[in-house]
């Protein structure tokens, strides 16, 4: 007996241990942000090219806005091939894609959009006003609009292939059938 | 190519790391010398390809090379020269290279120091510290890498975290790894032990150097993080109970603890286990802080977070806690201790005691600090547990551990008598006594403030009680004073080593509670002309600048401070970072012996004419940094060689 019971002291630690692998579960800074469901907050801005770009001029479409800036390393990087590629596969469906770049200077913004060739309208929050009225809290973070001009998703950290689909699918499929 | 270099380095430096662990093992067991030879080789080589990844990472860092992924993450063109260099483990995967760097070479400083004398110990030793090393350079390689390549290249980088642009930043982290992975070298000793059955005084011997060394340089750490909270973070406090900063102290009260207990087990062959497991626990408690600061798992100011790095310090500590707990259940019957206490009163049970409650402060803030997700796993609420928590159970141990640093040097080993209790321990209490009916004539009315001042005197009186009867008794012998104090000094440094870094804690306990109870302040919006008041002092508001700097934009206010007579211009600024989403303030203070004048720089109006000023007279906070003044001398009293052992 005394011989045997020594071996449970390396198991006492086994619950500390589970409880810091259940931390990988929850994230601390996921706060559920207020805005979901509520209207998009309208903006119109210039893009980079020049072009006027509004949020109310998209109205009746799936929206999706996309705050970042060219520091933000490496989740912006990842996230710019896969709006570039999703964009084009759904601009047919009545989709629109539109990049906020914010806290960022025009030279290094410019070069961000050249070196992914990014062809959705991109433009610069210059006075900050709009990733205040979306509150953001860092980039990136992409808001997704449904055709009567609700958020409907938040999305923070890099946008993958799998959760444009998922997201911009349910919201097209929802919307065809009002 | 700079990344595909410093990459291929860090593959060579684990290879070398994983060859090097197993060559040691295996000479170890098979007693073959010439593969432990072999070893430590391997061991050269990883501290010099770690030397080269580090200085190479610098250099990326001096020459704006955004081609690394890291580099154009941790600074922009703006950044001026001094932080480029502190950027390089101003992040996640820089900090790591130090870390490992750190733990390489003190491995090569163990290889030089103990492979002639501790034949038997030295080879596991060797085998651990280099597992460990491998383990770091496994993060680098796979979780963390500081060389990877950024396609395509930026134009500009994004910048430093401006919190991180201090002088504190250079010196802050280099001392808490130092003493973070100075705590690997007890534990690999420690396992060697266990390893090779050989659990008597020789590790200890071997490591008490050692452990002294990592216990200073978490002090320091901790005391420059302190500082550097104080001084740039604007919110007037030098310790918030962060998860970060718990998972720095933990290791130091279980550190405090050994420091303690090891004296137990030189004089009465006690607490064998007891040292094992706390050697054991402190090294766990290390990675146990690096697992928490770069997990993500638990929220907090200054957290790195990365995903899949988590799931490997994870592993590692279950790997290095159900491995060292194994062993010590083996070793079990030979881990038993051969004396017994023989009285209550006595200098073993003041010792048994301070650790009890070093061991009881740990595990509160181990409890504190997992807490919300203890409640998140268990009830789905996520929680956060704050600094009334802390306060509330540690002070009261913490003001019992001071009262102990009076008690423990002085009382008798064995068993201490009524006599020995009344000579040493008398005119200690007096005075305390004194000290605390002087306070409340003074006016102190804080209860808490009166006890600890009497407590302060008590252990004070002690230490020069002892020091006092020390310095007669070679007077006596016909010494002259200066050179009777500085003999005893030497010939004795640990024991006066040990005092001396008692009183460097009791003046920062001193600094600890003048600023909990006494400090003020307040909170004022003022206009070009108008001025606060607080304590005697009286802020002028002249009005507001603004300044482009290299890589940020700053408004600057002038306040002219007086008492009576005017003391200068505080200058307190906000900075505006392009990368940031909300201003960094930039304290500006006046300091003081009694107290110090401290403003931070709230809203203000942009056309100048309104500025929000937050004041604050924070009372003994420079004791802090003085206490780890003195803190330091004792240590260096004490890591130096032993006279009467070489005598």
């Amino acid at each position: 007996m005394s011989r045997l019971w020594r071996w449970l002291i390396p198991l006492a630690v086994l619950p500390v241990l589970a409880l810091l692998a259940y931390g990988f579960r929850a994230n601390p800074r996921d706060i559920p942000s207020p805005l979901v469901g509520r209207p998009a907050p309208a903006f119109a801005l210039a893009t980079l090219d020049g072009a006027p770009l509004s949020l109310e001029a998209h109205r009746g479409k799936v929206v999706v806005v996309n705050f970042w800036a060219s520091w933000c390393d490496p989740a912006c990087y990842e996230e710019a091939p896969v709006l570039e590629r999703s964009w084009r596969a759904y601009r047919e469906r009545g989709v629109v894609v539109i990049g906020v770049d914010i806290q960022d200077k025009r030279e290094a913004a410019e070069k961000f959009v050249r070196d992914f060739g990014l062809s959705f309208p991109n433009a610069q929050d210059v006075k900050g006003t709009i990733s205040v009225d979306y509150g953001v809290y860092g980039v990136p973070e992409t808001f997704f609009v449904d055709r009567q001009g609700r958020i409907r998703v938040k999305h923070v950290g890099a946008v993958t292939d799998d959760v444009f689909r998922a997201t911009v699918d349910r919201l097209l499929a929802e919307a065809a059938t009002p | 190519m700079t990344a595909e270099l410093g990459f291929g380095m860090t593959v060579v430096a684990l290879v070398l790391a994983v060859y090097g662990g197993a060559a040691a093992g295996i000479g170890a067991r098979t007693g073959r010398a010439t593969l432990v030879e072999s070893a430590q080789h391997a061991a050269l080589g990883v501290f010099v390809l770690i030397t080269a990844c580090f200085a190479l990472l610098t250099y990326a860092f001096l020459t704006f090379d955004f081609s690394v992924r890291y580099v154009a993450t941790n600074t922009n063109l703006g950044t001026p020269f001094y932080y480029r260099i502190t950027g390089v483990w101003g992040a996640l995967e820089g900090s790591i290279i130090l870390w490992s760097w750190m733990l390489a070479f003190y491995t090569v400083i163990v290889v030089l120091r103990h492979r002639a004398t501790a034949r038997e110990l030295y080879p596991w030793a060797l085998a651990t510290m280099l597992g460990i090393l491998a383990f770091f350079l496994l993060v680098m390689t796979v979780a963390a890498p500081p060389f990877q390549r950024q396609m395509p290249v930026p134009a500009d980088g994004r910048g430093l975290n401006p919190l991180l642009e201090d002088t504190g930043m250079i010196t802050h982290p280099v001392a808490l790894y130092l003493g973070f992975t100075g705590c690997t070298v007890p534990f690999a000793f420690a396992m060697a032990a266990l390893i090779t059955g050989r659990v008597g005084d020789a590790w200890l011997t071997l490591t008490r150097r050692w452990a002294i060394v990592a216990w200073y340089f978490l002090s320091l750490g901790l005391l420059i993080g302190g500082w550097w909270s104080y001084h740039v973070l604007g919110w007037g406090g030098y310790w918030a109970w962060d998860p970060v900063e718990n998972a720095a102290f933990m290791p130091w009260l279980t550190g405090t603890a050994f420091l303690h207990s090891v004296m137990i087990q030189e004089r009465r062959r006690m607490l064998k286990l007891w040292n094992i497991s706390l050697v054991i626990l402190t090294f766990s408690l290390t990675l146990f802080g690096t697992f928490l600061t770069r997990s993500g798992v638990i929220a907090s100011v200054h957290s790195f977070t990365q995903g899949a790095i988590g799931i490997l310090f994870l592993s590692f500590l279950a790997l290095v806690l159900l491995t060292a707990l194994g062993l010590v259940a083996w070793r079990w019957e030979a881990l038993r201790s051969q004396g017994d206490l023989d009285s209550v009163v006595s200098r073993e049970s003041a010792f048994l005691l301070n650790n009890v409650l070093l061991v009881a402060a740990a595990f509160t803030v181990f409890f504190g600090t997992v807490f919300p997700l203890l409640s998140e796993a268990v009830r789905g609420v996520k929680v956060s547990v704050g600094a009334p928590f802390f306060n509330q159970v540690n002070v009261p141990l913490f003001l019992s551990l001071i009262f102990l640093m009076g008690v423990g040097p002085l009382i008798a080993w064995r068993r201490a008598s009524l006599d020995n209790l009344a000579r040493n321990f008398l005119w200690p209490v007096v005075l305390g006594v004194v000290a605390a009916a002087a306070a409340f004539f003074l006016g102190v009315r804080s209860l808490l403030a009166a006890v600890a001042f009497a407590t302060a005197a008590f252990v004070l009186a002690t230490i020069v009680l002892d020091f006092g009867r020390a310095t007669r008794a070679r007077l006596r012998v016909g010494e002259s004073l200066l050179p009777a104090m500085g003999g005893l000094v030497r010939r004795h440094n640990r024991r006066y080593g040990g005092l001396v870094v008692h009183l460097g804690i009791l003046i920062i306990a001193l600094g600890v509670t003048g600023s909990q109870a006494w400090s003020v302040q307040t909170e004022m919006t003022l206009r070009p002309g108008e001025a606060a008041e607080l304590a005697g002092y009286r802020v002028r508001f002249d009005g507001l600048t603004a300044v482009e700097e290299s890589n940020h934009f700053k408004v600057i206010g002038a306040f002219t401070v007086s008492n009576g007579r005017t003391l200068g211009v505080l200058r307190p600024a906000k900075k505006f970072y392009p990368q940031e989403q909300s201003p960094i303030a930039y304290v500006d203070y006046r300091l003081g012996l009694k107290e110090d004048i401290y403003l931070v720089l709230g809203d203000f109006a942009r056309d100048g004419q309104q500025a929000t000023v937050k004041l604050q007279v924070n009372r003994l906070v420079s004791w802090i940094w003085i206490g780890g003044a003195v803190l330091t001398l004792g240590a260096l009293l004490a890591i130096l060689p032993d006279r009467r052992a070489a005598a």
